[in-house]
């Protein structure tokens, strides 16, 4: 029964994910985005990973959509109708599935409870049986995060805080230099004007 | 058969991907290779999940009493992670993204091209 229930939302992933690909239209692709995101936190908790599927859901499908709900409010809603389905890129990405599925064939299959992953005495073995009495809260998620992988916990919030940094820097650039906004919005402003303005400050 | 339901998560997973990179390739608008890239990125997220989950067992909160048998917590964790560092970059993209739509008022690669190759060498 619960395989039943992940192969469905699988099969749900792989149409909305075709629906992203066909979409000229940018919002529309944006929203499937935020879709998907929450049609794969339904199948985290299935597959138990229950602070993934909240992560999933609040930031994936919440927090992401709105960035890209921002970008597309400063930039255009359509893709340009053109051509340009390239043969070369599909069979890239057939070539590259292949292989992909060809490397799959000897994985452990779904659930399996001895694969290499699930036994090693270090690592999952570990964090089950002793972090209730090493660490001490009762979901093991929390502990591992925040105990046995402390410093990738610390890496993770020093690349938000660079993230945070870089998008100011970027976003920001154009609040120092007043003359920027003078030359940007000048009426009559083509896109070769607007990139010569972008020459002269190099 | 056997196989076939064994594996098929993967399968699905890869096909995920390759749908991200697909559009990541084929298409010359920025935003929506951002889109692909996300893409990409949940069906990593799915993979790694796809991976610790153990037949018959429960979300790794201990719990008192009879002995539960618990999904793998470890792979849960290195994707909480990756969730955020994976906003945290299509934040910066969308940035450059809307600095490039300020400089050449289009999103489009090719006609970003063009209008670099028509100026002059500075």
């Amino acid at each position: 029964m619960e395989t039943l229930v992940v192969a469905v939302l699988l099969t749900f992933l792989v149409i909305i994910a075709i629906g992203i690909i066909v979409l000229r239209d940018l919002l529309g692709a944006v929203i499937l985005l935020g879709v998907y995101s929450l049609v794969a936190a339904g199948a985290f908790v299935v597959m138990d990973a229950v602070d993934v599927a909240f992560t999933e859901a609040a930031v994936g499908a919440g927090i992401s959509t709105i960035l890209f709900l921002g970008a597309l409010s400063f930039t255009s809603h359509k893709q340009k109708p053109r051509g340009h389905d390239s043969v070369f890129a599909l069979v890239f990405v057939v070539i590259t599935g292949s292989v992909l599925i060809y490397g799959t064939l000897d994985m452990p299959h779904y659930g399996n409870a001895e694969s290499a992953a699930q036994t090693h005495p270090d690592l999952a073995v570990r964090f089950i049986e002793q972090s209730g009495s090493e660490v001490g809260p009762p979901n093991i998620v929390t502990s591992v995060l925040g105990s046995y992988r402390g410093y990738d916990t610390l890496g993770e919030t020093l690349v938000v805080f660079a993230a945070g940094i870089a998008v100011l820097s970027i976003l920001g650039l154009k609040r120092r230099r007043p003359e920027d906004d003078v030359l940007e919005d000048a009426p009559g402003d083509t896109a070769a004007g607007a990139s010569d303005d972008a020459k002269d400050h190099n | 058969m056997n196989q076939l339901i064994g594996l098929y998560s993967y399968w699905v997973v890869i096909v995920l991907m390759m749908a991200g990179l697909y559009i990541m390739i084929a298409r010359y608008n920025l935003v929506k290779k951002i889109i692909g890239l996300g893409l990409f990125q949940t069906s990593i997220f799915y993979l790694y999940i796809t991976m610790g989950k153990v037949k018959g067992g429960t979300a790794p909160i201990l719990a008192e009493g009879q002995d539960y048998i618990y999904s793998n917590p470890l792979p849960h964790v290195l994707i909480l992670t990756a969730i955020v560092v994976g906003v945290a970059t299509s934040a910066v993209a969308l940035a450059l993204i809307v600095r490039i739509h300020e400089t050449y008022d289009t999103i489009e690669e090719d006609e970003i091209r063009e209008i670099e190759e028509m100026e002059p060498e500075a």
